[in-house]
Formats: structure tokens, sequence, C-alpha cells
């Protein structure tokens, strides 16, 4: 028995050697622990053994089973991480290679700014209000003190499509239409196509513009000039100033045009500012009595201030496009540059 | 508006520099665009005295000049080949390093084997004419005259050593289209007196009234009308200091009278005339209407044929100038001329708008008159004129005038006070600054307690009412006062985007999403761009506008299409692999023509695409991510259109609503623009989709019981069409929650003329779970309800 013991020993000593995978692995562990297997066909076989050798040899025949199961579970464990480790290795990736995603498009960098402008404002309780790009000569000139064959006109060559009708030239026809419609308080932002006849690096003859309109009690210059400092430091950088200089547009008394410190250089003076330190970036003013009149509310009780912009111009700036024409060529290669 | 410095130092003493006077310009509203040095070209050229003058060895018509130049060198010997030099003269020494007019540089050389060390000038190369100096025109060396000490910077001598302000004006100031006018407020700003123009003169006996009748017939064109009589005049030339101020502004210098009225104009911005009057017949003088077909030649020698609209001048018989924007020809002054009227007037700046418009005729007259012209300034003007006129000794005033002026204009008053004009601005200017700068700026203020009554000079037309005085106030008070403050009085507003445009940002966010990209074309295309896709009567429907930049941008687009093509076909040309690119904008829809009231504006979506792995699948993509994400469900139809390809062309339906169209370009289209990948192309009715949509969400709870799933794979006719079958199936049972298309065969055992069409349809249940025998019962029920309409079979 003893030597059957010894044999045993060897035997799967030697045989789990050869073991290369778990499966042979499993299938030494039967030939030896199974049900038949011939440790247990020992334990069986411990009913031929005298009783007095039974303690004896009992425990030699658990030893054994001890030190087999032990040797089974250790080499388990060197096979599974083995194979474990030629499965990291088959299965390496190269991790530069590129990655599949759904691509995502863009908007327009023209409505990007005007997207951006929007959240300036809107938090400080402006609507939106988009009112006809095909208008009459009335919103776009006459209620905002143009009449007909004023100079001021000149300050846009504006689209005809009848004596009565026009594209509008400017996005202020939406302070007229919306005074009209609503009293004070005001708090409007109008955004939109314009269209006047000129076209060069800097100029199309389609173009957007974004007028805010305020119209309340004791609204004063220097209102215009706080709205304006604010919308500076969230447009640009916190450390954008705002420069107010006299002006004149026939629908603020007093007219201003409003100048950025400059971006780039900090107001040092660079090539974007042409060496001036400031960038003039749009034009606002005290809303004229008049205007306010034409819309039926009384400029003895309510004041307002008006500002406009183009945003064609804000992006050229803002992202350094140096020809406006590039905004309306649409070339992917542009646009894909611009996520929001 | 073109300043010169010197002028400006005339009527002011600026004891500050250019550059300092620039900047307080800027800061009171008048921005100078261009601050211009006159001289700026010419550097290192002094005056010198020839010495001495020997012949040059090797050339006969060269000489070689010795010259003093004083500080620069008391013997420099400079070879020049000019024939008017002599010993003793003062002239202009380019010295070595120099530069001259035109960007010549002047180096010392050898000329013939002779060293010299420079150049002696001539006018054109110190560019001057003699406008600017006597005897600039002589072809040869500029003999400098008087007594000038060597080593004086020519430009100080000839008039170079100016600058020029270019400064813009805006139109709220005509007071300030002249060098007067800039004056007056150079004097305010600097804070310094300013100095009268010089107005008077000495009459004659002779009178105005004598000789000619001059009225008014058009009062309401012409507010004011001057007329004064001079004669016994000499026609010269003016003299130099009067020359050289209208070459500084840019203007040639004709003859004393002419240049008189022209060095008015300058001075005071007011537009004046001459008429010769031996040519005036009838002795009468009429502001009057044109009669209709009525013909005129002005100064410039262009005809042209008026109408009741033009104002013109006439004599007794014909038209003798067209008012306000040039004299006729039959009128002009000639050095032959002997006696003049001197025409000082204001005319009706709408009315020489318009007339110039109408002509295309423009001068620096009507340029001032459209701009506006103001009453006081048309009366000093008359007096300048005159003035001058004396100054130059060129003729006999006479002493009587013809002034008609139909309504005497009244200074504007403004009762004010210094509270209300402090509550335009938001700050406290002191009251002493506001009355100060006000008195500064010739404003008669007169001041009790808090109240104010300001009047407004005679030339300042613009001044309507206290906000006037406040800009007044800030622009010299300095903006830099003015402090941002946040809207203290005012109420608190919602603000933000209404439902409509949030939800106009979400579509835009879906397009996005599926990986399009935002453009923006122009509002207007052309009526070529209709007949390139095949609907050229469209272009009959679209809006014109009257004042075209080009034909090419004369419509206002009715549909989105074509500006999308155009952008593709650029892409495509510059080698875009591919795009996907969209744009959500308005188009412009008359219900009548022309128009009688305000068009329809409706925002489309118009997307377009192309590149590998693009098909009309993928383009109709677009359309099924928006009913996605909008919760509604688009109906699909075979549809046409003439510029997309018939058999991949599809109508978008939304509850029985067509809202659109999409499809691949025809491909004869492509061929006509040379493009070789296959476009897709779609235009959505955004307005008539957005306004089926609520955007509000709303919770569907979750089945209780697991849904059952099937595949059913079908044999039809090839006619037979997706959709027809995926409704048979949905109408077939109830329980059916979504039915998908994932498989589509056809092969020789099918037959030919058929196909297999094998769906996922989705089963859910509502009260009670299904057991596996209702799910076989639905299936048989869709497969016989399916064979009865379409003859489909399992497969």
């Amino acid at each position: 028995m003893q030597e059957k013991l010894e044999e045993i020993r060897r035997a799967l000593s030697a045989g789990i050697g050869q073991v290369q995978d778990r499966k042979a692995l499993f299938e030494l562990k039967m030939k030896y622990l199974g049900k038949t297997g011939e440790i247990s066909a020992l334990s069986k076989g411990m009913r031929d053994v005298s009783p007095e050798d039974r303690p004896a040899m009992g425990k030699l025949v658990s030893e054994v089973r001890s030190w087999a199961e032990e040797l089974f579970a250790q080499t388990e464990e060197t096979l599974k991480k083995r194979e474990l480790e030629a499965r990291y290795k088959s299965e390496r990736v190269d991790v530069t290679m590129p990655a599949r995603f759904a691509e995502t498009g863009t908007l327009h960098p023209v409505n990007i700014v005007r997207k951006e402008i929007i959240e300036c404002f809107d938090g400080m309780g402006f609507e939106i209000y988009e009112g006809p790009e095909i208008e009459k000569d009335y919103y776009n000139f006459q209620a905002l003190n143009i009449p007909a064959d004023h100079p001021a006109r000149d300050m846009q060559d504006t689209f005809f499509v009848t004596e009565e009708f026009l594209l509008r030239s400017q996005t202020s026809c939406g302070q007229i239409r919306v005074m009209e419609s609503k009293k004070p308080p005001i708090k409007i932002l109008s955004p939109g196509r314009v269209y006047r006849s000129d076209s060069d690096a800097t100029h199309s003859p389609m173009f957007h513009q974004m007028e805010g309109l305020v119209v309340d009690k004791g609204i004063t210059l220097c209102d215009l000039k706080g709205i304006l400092d604010e919308f500076a430091r969230r447009m640009f950088t916190k450390e954008t100033k705002t420069r107010l200089r006299p002006s004149y547009f026939p629908f603020t008394e007093p007219s201003v045009e409003v100048d950025l410190s400059c971006h780039n250089c900090g107001g040092k003076g660079c090539r974007i500012c042409k060496g001036t330190g400031w960038i003039e970036i749009l034009g606002a003013g005290v809303v004229n009595r008049r205007v306010l009149e034409n819309c039926g509310i009384d400029p003895d009780v309510y004041t307002g201030f008006a500002f406009g912009m183009g945003l064609e111009r804000i992006a050229m700036i803002k992202y350094g496009i140096n020809d406006m024409r590039y905004l309306f060529e649409n070339d992917v290669r542009l646009l894909k540059q611009f996520k929001d | 508006m073109k300043v010169p410095f010197s002028w400006l130092k005339d009527y002011v003493d600026i004891d500050i520099s250019a550059q300092a006077l620039q900047e307080k310009l800027f800061s009171c509203g008048f921005e100078v665009e261009e601050l211009r040095y006159v001289g700026e070209e010419i550097d290192r050229c002094v005056v010198g005295r020839i010495t001495r003058i020997e012949k040059h060895p090797d050339a006969d018509k060269l000489k070689i000049c010795r010259l003093d130049c004083g500080a620069y060198g008391e013997d420099i010997q400079i070879v020049t080949g000019a024939d008017n030099v002599f010993e003793g003269a003062l002239v202009p020494v380019a010295l070595d390093g120099s530069s001259l007019h035109g960007g010549v540089k002047i180096k010392k050389g050898k000329l013939r084997g002779v060293e010299s060390c420079g150049m002696l000038c001539s006018g054109e190369e110190l560019g001057i004419t003699d406008d600017w100096y006597d005897g600039a025109d002589v072809n040869g060396i500029l003999i400098l005259q008087g007594e000038i000490p060597v080593g004086t910077d020519i430009k100080q001598v000839v008039g170079l050593d100016d600058y020029i302000f270019d400064i813009a004006v805006t139109a709220n100031r005509p007071d300030c289209q002249s060098v007067y006018g800039i004056a007056r407020e150079v004097a305010a700003v600097l804070k310094k007196p300013l100095k009268p123009v010089e107005l008077t003169y000495e009459a004659s006996s002779c009178s105005t009234s004598k000789r000619v009748y001059v009225h008014v017939q058009a009062p309401d064109l012409c507010p004011r009308y001057i007329a004064h009589y001079v004669r016994d005049l000499k026609i010269e030339k003016s003299p130099l200091w009067m020359r050289r101020r209208l070459a500084l502004s840019g203007l040639r210098a004709i003859s004393n009278v002419v240049d008189i009225t022209n060095f008015v104009l300058l001075e005071l911005g007011q537009p004046m005339h001459a008429f010769d009057l031996s040519h005036i017949e009838k002795n009468e003088i009429c502001v009057r209407r044109a009669h209709a077909g009525e013909k005129i030649v002005t100064l410039d020698e262009k005809e042209f044929t008026l109408s009741e609209n033009n104002l013109v001048i006439a004599d007794g018989v014909k038209p003798v100038a067209l008012a306000g924007v040039m004299g006729g020809l039959n009128s002009g002054i000639t050095p032959e001329t002997k006696e003049v009227l001197f025409e000082s007037a204001k005319f009706e700046r709408a009315n020489i708008r318009r007339t110039s418009r109408a002509l295309g005729q423009k001068s620096d007259s009507s340029a001032r008159f459209e701009k506006g012209v103001d009453a006081y300034t048309t009366g000093i003007a008359i007096n300048r004129a005159l003035n001058l006129i004396q100054a130059l000794g060129c003729g006999t005033i006479a002493c009587d005038r013809f002034d008609i002026e139909e309504k005497i204009a009244e200074p504007t008053v403004v009762k004010t006070s210094y509270a209300q004009i402090n509550a335009v601005l938001g700050i406290e200017v002191p009251k002493e600054e506001i009355k100060g700068i006000l008195k500064r700026l010739n404003f008669n203020v007169s001041a009790k307690g808090d109240a104010l009554t300001v009047i407004a000079p005679a030339y300042r037309e613009d001044i309507e009412g206290y906000p006037d005085l406040a800009e007044e106030v800030i622009r010299m008070y300095g903006y830099d006062h003015i402090v941002g403050t946040f809207m203290p009085t005012a109420q608190v507003t919602g603000g933000g985007f209404s439902p409509a445009q949030r939800l106009e940002e979400r579509a835009k966010r879906i397009v996005r999403g599926q990986d399009y990209n935002e453009i923006i074309t122009y509002s207007f295309i052309s009526p070529k761009d209709y007949a390139l896709l095949r609907i050229g009567e469209e272009a009959d429907r679209a809006i014109r506008i009257k004042n075209p930049i080009g034909e090419d941008m004369s419509l206002m687009r009715t549909t989105l299409a074509p500006s999308m093509l155009a952008t593709l076909v650029r892409n495509i040309r510059r080698g875009n692999a591919r795009a996907r690119l969209f744009e959500l904008a308005n188009v412009y829809l008359a219900d009548e023509l022309p128009l009688k009231e305000l068009p329809r504006e409706e925002k489309r979506l118009c997307f377009g695409l192309y590149g590998q792995g693009e098909d009309f699948f993928s383009a109709k993509g677009i359309c099924e991510a928006l009913a996605a994400e909008f919760g509604i469900r688009f109906k699909y139809e075979a549809s046409a259109r003439p510029y997309l390809h018939p058999g991949k062309c599809a109508k978008v339906l939304l509850n029985g609503q067509e809202v659109g169209c999409f499809g691949e370009l025809a491909p004869d289209l492509a061929e006509e623009l040379a493009v070789e990948t296959n476009i897709y192309l779609g235009e959505l009715d955004y307005a008539g989709i957005q306004s089926c949509l609520t955007g509000a969400l709303h919770f569907e709870p979750l089945p209780k019981f697991p849904e059952a799933v099937r595949d059913l794979a079908l044999v039809c006719d090839e006619a037979v069409l997706c959709a027809d079958l995926e409704e048979g199936i949905r109408a077939a049972c109830k329980y059916v929650t979504a039915v998908k298309l994932f498989d589509v065969y056809r092969s020789e055992q099918l037959g030919a003329g058929k196909k297999s069409m094998a769906f996922t349809v989705t089963f859910t249940p509502h009260e009670n779970a299904f057991k596996p025998e209702d799910v076989d019962g639905y299936v048989k029920r869709i497969l016989k309800s399916l064979g009865e309409k379409f003859g489909a079979v399992l497969r």
C-alpha cells in the first residue's frame, strides 16, 4: 500500500509537469482524484487493510490526497495565469489607431457669434425679436427719424423693391415694430439679415446685425455704458474695456461709437487694432425723443438706449478672419473649424 | 473734409502739435481719418546759393555748380544740366541721401567723371506747381525769390511744411463742412478765442438792382437767394497765398473770380456761383423749376434734359445754371468777363439730392447742399466773397443787393435745466461746466437757478432740444466721465427665446447632430439660378430688387435649393471629398407683384450632401432624425422635381400635407455642372413642420409585460412598397408597436418581378402578458391580411 502511494506521488509529480492546458489538467485530476481515480480507489481499498494498520494508512492516504489537491490547485493557478497572459498578448491593440465616433456638424461662425451675444443678454432680461427682412420705408427710415431725402440715407446704400418696400438696411426697424406693439419696460435684442449695396473685403451686400433696445423710466447713457461693459467682458475677455466717443445716428441723441480695448494686445497697439489699442465695434446712443413719440411712448416719462452691431465684423475680430467674403463662401474646411 | 493745419491757424492760436490736435478732435466727435504731412516725400532738401558755375570739362550740356548751403556745407559741388541757373541764384538743393517727390532718392555720384554731391531741383521734382510757388512750372531749376537764409528746409519755403487733416464729419454737422466750421470746434475744444473772418468791403455807387432783376419763383426749394453785382473785373491769376490754399485743399487755381468762389466754399462751406452778366439775357435772373424737357449744358459740357423736379437759375430766356449743382456753360467766367453777378444761396437739400441722383451729376456744390447749408452762412459768405474781391483789387462792388428770404429763420431756443441735461447723461456735470461748454460753442446761455434758456448759434440747424445740448456737453466734457451703471431704475423683465425660437435652435441642434455644417448664403439669387434648376418660370414669382448690385443678385429667393447646389458644387470643385451642409433661412413669397403689402417670409430648412457612403437613404436620414427628435412621423411618396433624379425623389408628408422634398440631383444636370459625384439635395418647409410641433415632452408608461419580437420575410411583387407592407402589418394587429425592414432579397428562385422583404416586428402587450400562442395568432392574422392586400406570402 505504501509503495502504491509512493508510486502515485512519483507518477503524478512527473505527469503534472507535462500538462499544458487546463483541459489536460482536468483530465489528470479526474485520473487521480475523480470518483474512480487512483487515490479514490485507494480510499476504497482501505477495507482490505487490517484494522490496526487502518489509522496509519488512512492518514497516509489523506496526506497524499491533500498533497495532490494542493498540487492541482497550484498548477491550475499557474496555467490560468499563463493562458491570460497569452490572451493579453494576442489581443493587444495599437491604441494610436483612429477612433470610430459619430461626427457632429457645426454652426456657421456668424451664428456662433449670434448665439454668444444672445447668451450675454438673455440673462439680463432681453427678449429676442425677429422682424421682417423686406420692410416698409417707414420702419427702416421714417419712424427712425430719417425722412425721405435726408442725408443720413447716404450712410447706407439701400436696396429697394418698390417706392415703399425695401430690403432693411439695419435691424433698427425692430425697435419701432417692438415699441408699436409693446409698452415699457422693453428690453429686446433683434438679430437678423440686413442688406446694403456694398461689396468688398469688409463689406457684403448681405450681412447680419444685432440690435439692442431698452426703454424704461430713468434710463441713462451710464446704463448703456454699464451694459456694454458687461457685454465686452463676456464676449471677449474679463479685461476688455469699452470707450464711448461721439457719433451721429438720426435715431439716437446723444449718439456714440463704441470701441473695445483690443483683445489681442490689451490696448498697447498691434496689427489688429491698427496700432490704436481700440477696435470699433458698434454704434449706440440714447433713443431719440422723436422715435419714442413716433411709437406712442411719452418721452417725458420714458427714456431708453439702443445699440447695433455687425455680427460678421465681430466674428472677423474674434476669430481673426481677414476677408468677409470667406464667411459666405461656405467652404466646408472653414465651416468645420467653428465648433460651438 | 480736408483741412490744412496752416489755414486753421489763421483763426485759432493753436499751440499744440497736429497729432495732439487730432486726438482732441477725435474726443469731441471729429474723427481724423488721415493726418498727412504735406511734405512727407521730401527729405534733406534745402535752400542753397550758387556761388560759382564752371563748364564741365567733358560735356557741353553740363555745368559744375558750387553751392553754399549753410550748415549743410558751404562749398558743395553739384553737376546740373539745367540752363536757367546763374551765379548768385537761390535754388532747392537735394543733398546726398535726400528723397524727393515720387520716392526718388538722391545719392552722391559722378557725372561724366565729375563728382556731384546732390541735385538741384525743379518744381516738379518737389511735387509742386505754380500754385505752390511762382516759377515752379518753369522747365528747369526752381529759382527762389527774395532773401532766404541758406540751409533753410525747402518745405518751409514752398508751402510743403504743413499737415492736412482729413476729417469725417457726421451728417448732423453740415456746419463743419468747412475750414472755419472746424476752426470753431478747435477753438472750443482748446478753449481759445476764434478770430473772425474778414467780411467788410467798400461799395461803389453802382447798383445791382439797376443792372439786373432777380426773383425767386420757387421759394420752397430756395429759402434764401442773395445776388450781388461786381463790375470792372480784371480776370487774372490769384495771389500765391490763395492759390496755395486751394492747392493744399486739392483744388486747381483757375482765375481770381472762380478761385474766390472756391475759396469761400472751402472756408465757409457755402457754395458760391458767379454769372457772367454779359451772357444773361433780358437782364433777369429767375430761380424757378425747370420746364419739362428744358435742356442745359453744364460747365463740364454735359447736356441734361430737365423736368419740373429740377430747380434752375434762368435768365429771361434760358436756364443758366442747374441750381446748386453746376453752372451753365453759357454763362461761365472767361478771361474776357468784365462783370459778374455773385450768387450765394440756400437750396433745399432734399431737392438737390434728388436732382443730383436723378441726373447723375455731382459737384462740390451739390455735395455741400445735400448735407445742408444754413441761411446764416449764406449771408456771411457773400460778404466774404466781396471782401476778397476788394482784397485782390479786381473789381468794383455794387452798393446794393438782392437778398430774397421768404421766411427769416428764427434761432432755435431750448428751454431746459441742468437737471434735465444731466438726466440724459446719468452723471452730475457741474453747472459751471455745462454753461462754459455751451458758451464756448457759441450758444447763448441764460441761467436762472436750475433753469436754462439756450439759444443755438444760427449755423447750428441740427439743434432741436435738450438731448442735443446733452450731447454737446458730454462730447466736450469727455465721455470718459460716463461710468457704467446697471439700469438701477429699470423693471425686471423675463427675457430669452420664445418657444418658437427655442424649437428652431433645437432643430438646428438635431441637424448638426447628423454631421451637417451650417451655411449662410445670400438671400438674393439670379434668374439664371432658376433656369439652371429648370424652374425658370418660378423667377417670375420672385420679388425683384429695383437697384441690385447685378442681375446675379436681383431676385429674392423663393427656394433655398439653388444656393445650396451652388455651395455644394463650389466645395466639390475645391476638392473637398465630402460635405453635409444645411441652411435654415427665409424664402420670400409675394402674394401679389408688384408688392402691395409685406411678403410672407417663411423659414425653410435646406440640406445637401455628397461624398463616399452618401446615398438617397442617408439623405432621408436627416428627415427621420428630425421626426424622431420631434416625435412626429413623416410619410414619403415618390415624387418629381425638374432638377432631381426621377427615380430618386421623394416628397415628405406630415399629417397628409406636403412639407418638403429631397432626392438625388438629376444625372444630366450633374453632367451639365461637370460634377462626377452624386449630389443629394432637399428642402423642407420648416415653418410648416414647426406649426405641427408642440415641443412638449410627456411620459409614456413603460410596458408592464415583456414584448415579443418576430422576424417576417415576405415575398411580394416588386411594385409593392416597403411603406405599404409596414402599414399593412401595423393595420392588421393593434399590438404592433414597431416595424423595421432589415433585408431585401431577390433571386431566381423567387422569380422575376418578385422580392423578399424581411421585417422585425415588435408586439407590445397592453393589460395582460402574451401567451406564446397569442403572438403566433397575431402573425397568422398579419399574413392573412398581407396576402389579401398585397399578395405577399411568408418566404
